[in-house]
């Protein structure tokens, strides 16, 4: 156990070697904020006050949680890993007493902590100056880190299944395209998933997306509460399980497929 | 999918050779992971269609934003997604810099004979791209019949004008983000979310934005001048703010000084690159 305690510090500390990249990142994420809070609430505006139970306000927390969330959760779908797995250098991760998903997971998920420490808590300090309102009672906050890591775990473990489909394909640059289509989309990262069509909205409730950035955000922001934001907690728990286990059971095969050429 | 451009086909100057061989290499190579190749393709047709997804879900909600309705949007969004696939599909490449510039590698590229950026630019091409444009034509034939602007030469010019100043705008904007790599090593999230978020912006209807946000947006990185501006004067809509509607007309100046930017910032990247001890 303690090895993992290492990588995850390890994680955290290569990220904060590169200062300057975290100080763009939070630049460019304030930015983007200010067009989405734009151009959103204008939506709201021209609809009357409220979208889908949103109002000015709700839609500013929304804008900058999520923008804040945007740099600790893999949407994108790359990972060392998924190169490693590529040009064969994961037979040494597998020659060590680690387990692969477990490592590979643990050393992503302490960058994203250090980006959340960086890049999140400025990014809502931000949204603060910008007239964001936050909840006042401490329970969305309690829950709110909870889910929040549990988002980041899941989003790395997903990404994690897209690059063991490696050991068939070799190539995964197309799986990791599609997922990173899929999973901005269905998560809410440009338009919150409630303003979906029903179908659209049932859709993307169906894929374990909406647990990487919408629901903690929902929690965060307060927009839901009590049994509501614990049947959102209890969907990431039961999303998680079901990803490291594929995971798990696609390491295991990908292992007695993966043919290493040269040496 | 139609059969891409053969390249080594095309005559080619002398000089440009070396260019052509590599390009023609990439091209094969591209289609060697044959199941990757064809999920790649799909996949950059469904992120020109999310996107498309995304404005729409928006204008469900209200009858119009920004003074733009959605055919109007529409035509916004498919002038500003061809020119950014076709420069994506040429330079896209350049946000693999910071790979290059952690392992080291980038070193092999200044003991060749020919300019870095050149050797950069034509190190890939990214056949997927063409799939995606697919997605950004069929939103620009749309908008414009929906839309229905009076054709006559000058309307015609304008779309013309548009459509290469903004392809060429949106490159110069992976060229700077490429030279300020240079000095960030790993910030790629953080170009790709200007490179990205520069498309982004240049599908909204620039008349909503503030001041301060038309100033970055509208100026400094000229993403309104990449499909907004020549779609206000295109329909003779009403300008906002700091941009009259006869700005549309302004695309050349756009690139330039997108280009000047770009090429200012490869230059000083490349003069403080130390190497990576590859």
């Amino acid at each position: 156990m303690r090895v993992y305690w290492r990588l995850l510090a390890a994680g955290f500390a290569q990220q904060s070697a590169y200062r300057l990249a975290a100080l763009g990142g939070l630049l460019a994420n304030a930015t983007f904020g200010l067009l989405k809070v734009t151009i959103l609430g204008a939506t709201v505006t021209a609809a009357g006050g409220t979208v889908a139970g949103y109002d000015a306000d709700a839609i500013g927390a929304y804008v900058w949680l999520s923008q804040g969330l945007l740099g600790s959760v893999n949407l994108y779908g790359r990972s060392v890993v998924a190169t490693r797995i590529k040009d064969g250098d994961v037979v040494v991760d597998l020659l060590r007493p680690l387990d692969l998903q477990a490592s590979s997971v643990t050393t992503e998920v302490g960058a994203a902590l250090f980006n959340l420490l960086l890049r999140g808590l400025p990014s809502v300090a931000i949204g603060l100056l910008a007239g964001m309102v936050l909840p006042t009672t401490p329970a969305p906050y309690a829950l709110g880190v909870v889910s929040v890591l549990l988002a980041v775990v899941l989003s790395f473990a997903t990404v994690y299944i897209v690059a063991t489909s490696g050991f068939w394909l070799v190539e995964t640059r197309g799986l990791q395209i599609l997922y990173m289509v899929g999973s901005g989309f269905f998560a809410g990262l440009f338009v919150p998933i409630s303003l979906f069509p029903a179908w659209l909205l049932m859709l993307a409730q169906a894929t374990p997306f909406p647990s990487m950035l919408m629901y903690p955000v929902d929690i965060l922001s307060g927009r839901t509460q009590g049994t509501a934001a614990l049947l959102l907690v209890a969907a990431q728990v039961g999303w998680l399980t079901v990803v490291l286990v594929a995971g798990h059971l696609l390491t295991r095969a990908g292992r007695r497929r993966l043919e290493v050429q040269g040496g | 999918m139609a059969d891409p451009v053969d390249v080594s086909r095309v005559a080619w100057p002398a000089g440009l050779a070396p260019y052509r061989v590599v390009l023609a290499a990439r091209m094969r190579a591209q289609r060697s992971h044959r199941a990757s190749f064809r999920v790649d393709l799909v996949g950059s047709m469904l992120v020109g269609l999310v996107e498309l997804a995304e404005v729409w879900v928006l204008y469900r909600n209200v009858p119009s934003l920004g003074g733009l309705r959605l055919h109007q949007v529409i035509l916004v969004f498919g002038i500003a997604d061809v020119c950014f696939s076709l420069a994506d599909m040429v330079v896209g490449h350049c946000d693999e810099l910071p790979t290059y510039l952690r392992a080291g590698t980038l070193d092999v590229f200044y003991l060749r004979p020919q300019p870095l950026l050149a050797q950069l630019v034509t190190s890939d091409i990214s056949l997927r791209r063409l799939a995606r444009a697919l997605v950004g034509v069929t939103a620009l034939v749309a908008g414009l019949v929906l839309a229905g602007p009076g054709w006559s030469p000058s309307a015609v010019l304008l779309v013309a004008m548009a459509l290469v100043f903004g392809t060429l705008t949106f490159a110069a904007m992976f060229v700077l983000a490429a030279g300020v790599q240079f000095f960030l090593v790993n910030g790629a999230e953080m170009t790709n979310a200007f490179v990205y978020g520069g498309r982004y912006a240049a599908t909204q209807p620039a008349s909503l934005w503030s001041r301060p946000l038309q100033a970055v947006f509208a100026f400094a990185f000229p993403m309104a001048f990449t499909a907004y501006l020549p779609v206000v004067t295109l329909l003779g809509l009403p300008g906002a703010g700091w941009l009259p509607s006869w700005l549309g007309w302004c695309t050349p100046l756009a690139a330039l000084w997108a280009w000047s930017a770009a090429l200012l910032a490869w230059r000083t990247g490349v003069r403080h690159y130390q190497g990576g001890g590859g």
